[in-house]
């Protein structure tokens, strides 16, 4: 336990150099303003001295290093910058979207994984079977579907043609009110709330937003799962629990399946940066109001602190879920360790 | 000098018995590449061959369904939506074309050099590559879009970026493999310098592989690029693409007028899928071995 327990350590200590090179790369994308960033905080009525003194005041004529520190400064104090469209700091606004899109990202991720994985499973028991070629076209047309198209298909035919979905406008309709917030997720907040009711019109607003996404990223899971499931049955220790006689559920499920899940939780760290890059484009076509359309709103009007926020916060999100991807490898397989490398 | 020629055209039929043989097998291959030749043609010809002015506008004729004289109906300013949808295979094939070839030179380069020599260059690309793979790609792209300017240019710069470490790090395993393989050295024996060997003996060894990835990518890139023009970025509105006419006919889906948007779309997802699979079948005749 201990040895497993300073493994979790030292792998935790791995996602500081890339932390860190994940803050150089956005503070160079705070510099690579076009133009000189002085005028354009100063304003369009700014003078020569007034650009001057903004310059000072943001730290602009200071050696590129000292920028550099300050700038780290601001980010471990959680200052991200005012947006010029909200007047809010951006950290604010950020935390106030986030639980939008981690509701969205996350129900589709279940749901994708739900589906891909058994249907991975069949496709590689039944290689060749109707099951197979379902698996083998879902995945060629879920890699191809860009998904903001994919959303306004879905709305055309459950919104306009069938009647069955809700307006796709933001996670509630607005006969409702929203539920108390506790976490910021609609659907945990309703439910402590004891609301039954906002909870599945929350969950009506969810389904087709989520299974755009889940669509998307169902792809990449259901191939992998496959893979690695064919591999895994066609092994020799497969072949050897055949023939000491152990059940087919078994053998599936309690040698050839935990096997075979590794490369696919691998592949899952693939996928997520997938589905946050495409959550941008499905929370843009449902209005939803995440994080994602928060930016989109952003670069409509160039507030570049708020994307530079936006863009940080995502990569730091993401740099966190490899890491809970890393560590529960150690759950899965007790073979591996960090400290071995 | 004989039996060279004849060695290299017994391997040259060898390979060709061997393509015939893939896509006798693989028919859907076949069709990907017809569908790329015919997306190519609509790049090229395109633009002589729609029967409209993919930018006249035409009040009277506003949101008409697809019928005989507009066989994808028109949009909101009674443009002809399959003129327009033609015209943009140009602008979306140049951006993702361009994107893709700046990634592979530079990744090339830099995965030839870092592969080679490894040390302490090897170490810091390395880094640098980590880095750039620690944001969601496309997130990555729209912050370098927002900071570079709104311009098509810095599309296909921020695409390219983010494809880098792809590249770079195929050719890195593929150089280094082969650096102190015995052809490698007797090139360098033979008074050959490091960058000859490397660029003419070993590198072209690379490129198998490379080609998946080449086609791979361009998909992906085309999706990038009409993600980003979705949002807004880069293509600025009258000028047709299909991302941005997506996001037009976004509008319109949800009183009904399904054309607008379906098309443009439509288009976007047979390409992207004529690449993937165009990839596929590339890795079949390349590396017999990966099939699934």
């Amino acid at each position: 336990m201990n040895a497993q327990l300073r493994s979790v350590f030292w792998r935790i200590l791995q996602t500081l150099p890339v932390v860190f090179g994940v803050v150089v790369i956005s503070f160079v994308l705070t510099r690579a303003l076009p133009g000189d960033p002085a005028v354009y905080f100063a304003g369009a009525m700014a003078d020569e001295q007034s650009i001057e003194e903004v310059r000072v005041a943001l730290g602009l004529d200071k050696p590129l290093w000292h920028q550099f520190f300050l700038y780290v400064g601001d980010l471990l104090q959680g200052d991200l910058g005012n947006s010029i469209s909200t007047g809010q700091p951006v950290l604010t606004d950020l935390a106030m979207r986030l639980p939008a899109s981690l509701e969205l990202t996350l129900f589709a991720l279940v749901l994708a994984c739900a589906i891909a994985i058994p249907l991975g499973v069949l496709a590689a028991v039944r290689q060749g079977s109707w099951v197979d070629h379902l698996c083998r076209v879902l995945v060629t047309a879920g890699v191809s579907l860009p998904t903001f198209f994919t959303g306004i298909l879905l709305i055309y035919v459950f919104y306009y043609l069938l009647g069955i979905a809700p307006s796709p406008l933001g996670r509630l309709d607005f006969i409702y009110f929203e539920p108390p917030r506790v976490t910021g997720f609609y659907l945990i907040d309703s439910l402590i709330d004891g609301d039954p009711e906002t909870f599945f019109a929350a969950l009506r607003q969810l389904i087709l937003p989520a299974t755009t996404l889940a669509l998307f990223t169902l792809a990449p899971i259901a191939r992998m799962t496959r893979a690695s499931m064919l591999t895994a049955l066609s092994s020799d220790y497969i072949r050897t629990a055949r023939a000491a006689g152990l059940s087919g559920a078994m053998v599936l499920f309690g040698y050839a399946f935990r096997n075979a899940l590794l490369p696919v939780v691998t592949t899952l760290g693939m996928v997520f940066s997938f589905v946050l890059g495409a959550n941008v484009l499905v929370e843009k076509v449902f209005a939803w109001p995440g994080i994602g359309s928060y930016a989109v709103e952003a670069l409509v009007v160039s507030d570049y602190a708020a994307i530079q926020g936006f863009v940080l916060a995502m990569a730091l999100l993401f740099v966190f879920l490899n890491l809970v991807i890393d560590l529960s490898y150690t759950l899965i397989d007790p073979r591996i360790r960090f400290n071995a490398k | 000098m004989t039996t060279t020629t004849a060695s290299s055209v017994s391997r040259q039929s060898g390979l060709w018995a061997h393509l015939v043989y893939v896509l006798r097998d693989n028919p859907v291959t076949l069709l990907s590449f017809a569908l790329f030749a015919f997306f190519v043609g609509s790049a090229v010809f395109g633009p002589l061959l729609v029967p409209y002015d993919p930018l006249a506008t035409n009040a009277a004729q506003a949101l008409q369904p697809p019928s005989f004289s507009h066989w994808f109906g028109t949009d909101n300013l009674g443009r002809d939506v399959f003129s327009r949808v033609i015209v943009a295979t140009r602008l979306d094939l140049s951006i993702s074309v361009a994107a893709v070839a700046l990634s592979f030179v530079i990744g090339s380069v830099l995965g030839a050099i870092a592969g080679y020599w490894g040390g302490w260059l090897d170490a810091v690309l390395n880094r640098v590559f980590d880095t750039i793979m620690a944001f969601p790609l496309f997130v990555l792209a729209m912050g370098i879009v927002a900071a570079l300017g709104n311009t098509i240019e810095n599309i296909v710069y921020a695409t390219a970026i983010i494809n880098i470490p792809f590249y770079a790090r195929l050719v890195r395993a593929e150089v280094n493999i082969r650096r102190e393989s015995g052809f490698a050295l007797a090139a360098r024996l033979s008074g050959n310098s490091h960058w000859r060997v490397l660029a003419f003996h070993i590198f072209p060894n690379a490129l198998p592989p490379m080609m998946v990835q080449v086609s791979l990518n361009l998909g992906w890139a085309i999706l990038n690029a009409a993600g980003l023009s979705f949002i807004g970025l880069g293509v600025r509105p009258p000028e047709p693409e299909w991302g941005i006419m997506v996001a037009q006919g976004a509008d319109f889906v949800v009183s009904g007028h399904w054309w607008v948007a379906l098309f443009p779309g439509l288009w976007l997802m047979l390409a992207v899928f004529t690449f993937n699979l165009m990839g596929d079948g590339l890795r079949d005749i390349v590396d017999p071995r990966r099939r699934t």
